[in-house]
Parts: C-alpha cells; sequence; structure tokens
C-alpha cells in the first residue's frame, strides 16, 4: 500500500495523459470512421475501394506497428513534426496514430449498423417515392445510428485501453510507462496495479453502461 | 449499383455519378502521388535500402525468426485461452453460485484490464516469484491467454445461451442428466455457432502479439522493425512496409476463416442455433453482411 500511496501522484499524471489521448481521439477517430464509411457505402466505386482498402489495412495491422511506424517513421524519418517540444510531438503523433487505428473500427461499427436496418425498410421508402436522400436521412440513418449506439460503445472502451500503448510510439509519460518506470524502483507492485487497473474501470465501465443503457433505450422494436 | 439504396440512375443520375467517379479517382491519385513524392523527397525510394529484403540473409536471419516468435507465442496463446474460455465459460452458466459467481468476477475483471498493463506486470512479478531470467515469452503468452480467454469465455457463454431452451427441455424430459444436456445436446450445436467467433478473436490475439515488442520480446516486429533497420541503416520505412504486409495477410487470411465458417454455420442444419456474434469492438466487421449494404 505504501508504494502506491507513496507514488500515486505521478501515476495520476500518467493516467490523466491517458484520458487526453482518449478524448482526442474519440473525436478525431469518430470523425474520420464517419467519413470512411460515407466512402464505404456510396455509389462512386474509386472511393468504395479505397476505403475498403484503408479500413482491410489498418485494421490488421498491430496497433504496436502503427504507432511505432507513425514515431520512427513518419515523424522521425520523414519529418511529419507537430511540434518542437519532443514531448508534444510524441503526444501528437501518437493521438494521430490511434485516431488512424480506431477510426477502421468505427467505420466498421457504423456500417454494422447500416447492415441491421432489413432490406424491407429500404424498399418501403423507395416504394413510397422518396428520394436516396430522404431514404437515407428519414429511414435508414435513424434506424443505423440507434443500433451502434453499443458497438460504438465497446470501440471507444477498447479505444481508452489502447491508449497504454503509447510508449510504442516514444511518448513516455502515460500511465503503463510511469508503471513500468515505477515498477524499475520498487519492483511488481500489486497495489500500483489494482490502483490503476481501478482507474481505467473507472473510466471504461460507466461509457459501457451509458451506452448498454442508451442502446437499450432507442432500440428499434421489430 | 446493386443496393438497394439507390435506384438505378437515369440519364442525368448516370452522369452525376461518372462525375463524382472522375473527381475521387483524381483525388485519390493525388493523395497517392503525395505520398510518393513525400517518400521522394526523403530518398525512401532508393535501391539500396530495399536491398536488404532480396537477401537471403535478411530473411533467414531477421524476419523468419521474428516470425516463428510471433507465431509461436500466438499458437500457445491461442490454445490456452481457448481452454481458459471453455472452463470459466462453462462455470458462468453452472448452477451453483460459489462456482459462477467466481468465475464471473475473474472474466469481468480480466476483461476489463489494458492488455500492455497485464503484460507488464507479469513480466516484473514474474522474476519476484520465480527468480532470475528471461519472462518476456511467458509475460506476452499468459496476458494474451488471460485477455482474450476472458473475452472466450463470454463468446462460450453466448454460444451455449444461444441454443434454444427446448432443446435442453428436450433433452431433460428424455432423462438425460445435466452432464449429458451440456455435453450431448448443447456443445455440440454451440461449437458451430461460436466457431466463426473464435476465429476472429484468435485475429485479435494474433494482433496483440506484437504488444511483445514494449518488453523486448523477439516476435517479427522486435526483429523486422527494430533490429533489422539497426543493422541495415536507412531500411526503417522498407521494413516497416514488408512487416505491415506479412501481419495483414496472416491476420487477413484468417479472418478469411472466420468469414467461411460463418457462412458455413449459417447454412449448417447440424444446430438449431444463430450464430454468436464476434466479441467486442475488435472484431466488429468480421461478420459477413447481410443486410442492406451488400455492395462488396
Amino acid at each position: 500500500m505504501d508504494e502506491l500511496i507513496k507514488y500515486a501522484p505521478d501515476l495520476a499524471e500518467g493516467f490523466l495523459e491517458n484520458v487526453k489521448l482518449s478524448l482526442v481521439a474519440a473525436v478525431a477517430s469518430l470523425i474520420l470512421g464517419t467519413i470512411l464509411v460515407a466512402m464505404r457505402v456510396s455509389p462512386t466505386p474509386v472511393l468504395r475501394a479505397a476505403g475498403t482498402f484503408y479500413v482491410n489495412v489498418v485494421r490488421n495491422t498491430p496497433l504496436t506497428l502503427v504507432l511505432a511506424f507513425s514515431a520512427l517513421g513518419l515523424s522521425d524519418q520523414l519529418g511529419l513534426v507537430f511540434s518542437e517540444t519532443p514531448r508534444t510531438n510524441s503526444f501528437w503523433i501518437v493521438a494521430m496514430g490511434l485516431s488512424l487505428y480506431t477510426a477502421s473500427f468505427v467505420c466498421e461499427g457504423l456500417r454494422s449498423g447500416i447492415n441491421t436496418v432489413p432490406l424491407g425498410q429500404a424498399e418501403a421508402a423507395r416504394a413510397i417515392g422518396l428520394t436516396f436522400i430522404q431514404s437515407l436521412t428519414l429511414i435508414i440513418l435513424p434506424q443505423a445510428f440507434r443500433a451502434v449506439i453499443a458497438p460504438l460503445g465497446s470501440v471507444m472502451i477498447a479505444m481508452i485501453k489502447n491508449t497504454t500503448v503509447a510508449t510504442a510510439g516514444g511518448y513516455l509519460a502515460d500511465a503503463a510507462a510511469v508503471m513500468k518506470i515505477t515498477f524499475d524502483t520498487t519492483g511488481a507492485s500489486i497495489p500500483i496495479f489494482i490502483g490503476l487497473i481501478l482507474a481505467f474501470m473507472a473510466l471504461t465501465m460507466p461509457i459501457g453502461y451509458f451506452t448498454g443503457w442508451l442502446a437499450r433505450r432507442l432500440a428499434v422494436a421489430r | 449499383m446493386t443496393s438497394v439504396l439507390f435506384d438505378t440512375p437515369g440519364p442525368r443520375g448516370r452522369v452525376r455519378n461518372h462525375l463524382l467517379t472522375l473527381i475521387s479517382a483524381v483525388a485519390v491519385a493525388a493523395a497517392l502521388f503525395w505520398v510518393y513524392r513525400g517518400f521522394d523527397a526523403k530518398g525512401q525510394w532508393e535501391g539500396k535500402i530495399w536491398q536488404p529484403f532480396l537477401e537471403a540473409d535478411t530473411w533467414e536471419f531477421y524476419i523468419i525468426p521474428g516470425l516463428i516468435g510471433t507465431l509461436q507465442a500466438a499458437a500457445l496463446a491461442a490454445v490456452l485461452a481457448v481452454a481458459f474460455g471453455a472452463i470459466f465459460g462453462l462455470a458462468r452458466l453452472s448452477d451453483h453460485a460459489w462456482i459462477r459467481v467466481p468465475a464471473g468476477l475473474v472474466v469481468e475483471v480480466f476483461r476489463a484490464i489494458p492488455l500492455l498493463l497485464l503484460i507488464f506486470f507479469i513480466f516484473y512479478l514474474a522474476p519476484n516469484m520465480f527468480g532470475g531470467g528471461d519472462y518476456a515469452f511467458i509475460a506476452v503468452v499468459l496476458g494474451l491467454t488471460l485477455y482474450n480467454g476472458s473475452v472466450l469465455a463470454e463468446v462460450v457463454r453466448a454460444g451455449v445461451q444461444a441454443v434454444p431452451r427446448g432443446q435442453s427441455e428436450a433433452a431433460y424430459a428424455i432423462g438425460m442428466r445435466k452432464g449429458q444436456v451440456m455435453r450431448m445436446v448443447l456443445l455440440p450445436q454451440a461449437i458451430t455457432v461460436m466457431m466463426p467467433a473464435i476465429v476472429s478473436q484468435l485475429v485479435v490475439l494474433l494482433k496483440d502479439t506484437a504488444l511483445g515488442y514494449i518488453i523486448a520480446y523477439v516476435d517479427l516486429l522486435n526483429t523486422g522493425f527494430k533490429i533489422l533497420p539497426a543493422v541495415h541503416f536507412g531500411s526503417l520505412i522498407p521494413a516497416a512496409i514488408v512487416i505491415g504486409i506479412i501481419y495483414v495477410a496472416l491476420n487477413m487470411a484468417l479472418s478469411y476463416v472466420a468469414n467461411l465458417l460463418e457462412r458455413r454455420s449459417r447454412r449448417s442444419r447440424k444446430t438449431s442455433a444463430k450464430p454468436v456474434a464476434p466479441p467486442g469492438a475488435e472484431a466488429i466487421g468480421l461478420r459477413a453482411g447481410g443486410g442492406l449494404d451488400n455492395t462488396d
């Protein structure tokens, strides 16, 4: 218990970095994922192919490789620099890699939502003379959005847990890195480990319950 | 266009679609050209940094051993995770609260822990308990087992619960005991429906072996992305591309198997249950589409 109390300020500071990364990646990946899913269901073959290619490649690449490549490849070799301060630069590089990675899962989540709308709904919409835009905005999307609340909640939970991989992107200030540094001096400490797990659970569990509750409340009765 | 979302476009619609196609083709080409130029400006297309990947030594001493390391960890963790999942999944279905509740607790906790924290913890705890040595392999395998096993436990539970109640009621009615019902009626039907979800989770497991890179486990990412570029100076980006292709190919092959199994279990008459959706966020989209967006 003593180790946890002694190192709590450092660990809390590290955990705050995870929260910050999560916030940035949540916003960015939701925006990018929506753009990707629009590409994947668009009537334009080129855009569909580009979206499918991106999603399949990124989804099947380990996050560790994505982040390590962003840091060592994109930033160090190809000169993609967000800030002159190395720490700030690493933060944004990791946030970028995490967003690019999570966006492919957001895209697949949204697409699976569109898939849950029964064919008959779209056929009925067209039969009563609604245009493409009308049937999309009045019939399909309202039902699809409700179906994706819970899956998107799980994507966000996975993303929050994935912020710990920031170490691979050279950002050594997050909770996992701080825990490792602390373990280097104290050895494996069960109180510290449990404390951090509880912190992560405090972050992820409300999201799970809230999205689950919202999904049930808004579920389309079929 | 075969999508039910669209009417077959008329003349004006066709012109508009062609125009859109043209514009997006130009946009995609421009993006690709921008990447090409970016690489070119930094000299990433020079033959000498790609040369190592044409030499047998590179493959023999770096990439293949790394790949073996990755596959070893993945294979062992997969077997252990499936066993863990089967035991805890069935334990969660037990009639006895003293088995069901602890099993549920274990599953929920290990599912919620960020995997890297778990691996770090095992990596630092093992030397304390068992003396010095290299525990990278054990930490990776054990971490993957506990996390993915917990996810698989949920799959097993969902699979058994997906078998209609009438099946077990009928089995009890003809006088089978609890164990017999599970072994002879529920599990054979449940395994068929949970296979696709299990294989999708194995894709996640294979991908997550790359976390071993962070604790210096000798896997594909480590030999290919850390050691290889250190030996062949400047080959970092080619190395990332080659390794990325290997990972993507491995995972897509596994995903393909999952899709195949899914389609088979949809057709199968050996089971009365509906296929189990793949677990968690990581597997979203591996499910074969059957709804509106059947455009690809």
